[in-house]
């Protein structure tokens, strides 16, 4: 069988960055013919979607909440530690607050009367969110397998749940990576489809917002309405 | 600790001055303990207290069902200076489930209470602030209770997993 190698990437040869510099000027003068223009177009351009574009930086800049439960929040911590470097792919910034904060990882137990608390916080989230179940105690409860412990899937939606009593930081890392790829790959499969919870969004209405009822004091006349 | 003799003393001076105080006295393993009836529970602590027990190391609940009294408390009181150690015992029923506190001889035992009465469900007279200290407040039942069920969901194995319901079905 006969190799053939051939140059990867536009058919013409790299150009030096003058000639760039001069073939934009010209461009800019309309010198330049249309097939040229159109190939100039053409290599210089990318064409998406903006769901696309938007689910490709999304899934690439998660910020997890600050928030670790128990024994599985040890290895969470050595996430962003110099030997696994999770800033190689952009969820570094743990965020102390969670409405700064679009992902939350659960890391350990959930004990019944932790339960409201972990509920509040995912609901002080802003969408959109994601939850990550890590660890077996908080997908499953685990060893802890009694009266005190609850699953978080009873109480939250949850995306992905990463396995391990407790998953090596390895496990979590390839977690978050699939959050990223089913974020990046299918921005709608949310937890509300999932969960059948449309229509519960927390945003005000058209009747609570100010509207002809409101009273404008910078219009002259307008607090002689009130 | 005090040694066989030495514990025989205390008791014998605790039976003199409260007589239907002391129910027994065990001593096991170099561990001394003098089981006391609930009710006078409260002026054997004081005794104690000024016999020099100044300290009040643990608290914990016990439930030895199914004999009857099933619910029992233990106090293990130190006396800091002589290092001796001393097991206060008493046992009510789960009908009648009352102690009195020790908080205001030891102020330490607030909290273990607490944890006694969420966990056991033996109420303390006299303690400051009787609430559940673990569980929610709205929790029904005392977890511990040897009667109480452990709770938690069923494992699917696969050995099982055709009989429990799970995302086989």
């Amino acid at each position: 069988m006969e190799v053939t190698r051939s140059r990867l990437g536009p058919a013409r040869p790299a150009e030096d960055f003058r000639i760039r510099q001069l073939r934009a000027r010209d461009m800019l003068r309309g010198d330049i013919p249309d097939e040229e223009l159109q190939q100039y177009v053409e290599e210089r351009v990318l064409t998406t979607t903006l769901d696309k574009a938007v689910a490709w930086a999304r899934g690439n800049s998660l910020f997890p909440a600050t928030f670790g439960l128990a024994c599985c929040a040890i290895e969470m911590m050595s996430l962003p530690g110099a030997r696994l470097d999770i800033a190689r792919f952009g969820f570094e910034a743990f965020r102390a607050s969670p409405r700064q904060a679009d992902l939350l990882i659960l890391s350990g137990r959930v004990s019944i009367k932790m339960a409201p608390v972990v509920r509040r916080i995912y609901d002080q989230m802003l969408e959109p969110r994601w939850a990550i179940a890590m660890g077996a105690c908080c997908s499953s409860m685990g060893v802890f397998n009694n009266y005190a412990i609850v699953p978080a899937d009873k109480f939250m939606p949850i995306d992905v749940h990463v396995p391990g009593c407790p998953p090596r930081p390895e496990a979590l890392m390839h977690g978050i990576l699939r959050l990223r790829s089913k974020i990046q790959g299918d921005p709608p499969a949310g937890w509300r489809e999932r969960y059948g919870a449309e229509g519960t969004e927390e945003v005000l209405g058209a009747a609570d917002l100010p509207g002809t009822n409101a009273i404008n004091v910078f219009q002259s006349g307008e607090t002689q309405r009130a | 600790m005090p040694d066989a003799t030495g514990l025989e003393l205390i008791a014998q001076d605790l039976r003199a001055s409260h007589p239907d105080a002391v129910l027994s006295t065990k001593y096991f393993r170099d561990e001394a303990t003098i089981e006391l009836a609930p009710a006078a529970l409260l002026a054997a602590a004081e005794a104690l207290h000024a016999r020099g027990y100044s300290f009040m190391a643990s608290c914990h609940g016990l439930d030895y069902y199914p004999d009857e009294p099933r619910l029992g408390v233990h106090y293990q009181l130190l006396d800091m200076p002589n290092v001796d150690r001393i097991c206060l015992a008493t046992r009510v029923s789960t009908e009648d489930p009352h102690v009195p506190s020790l908080c205001g001889i030891w102020p330490g035992a607030n909290h273990p209470e607490r944890e006694v009465f969420d966990m056991l469900g033996v109420v303390f007279d006299g303690h400051p602030d009787m609430r559940r200290i673990l569980m929610p407040e709205d929790y029904e039942g005392h977890p511990q209770r040897r009667d109480f069920p452990t709770g938690g969901e069923p494992i699917i194995f696969t050995y099982n997993e055709d009989k429990l319901p799970g995302w086989t079905q």
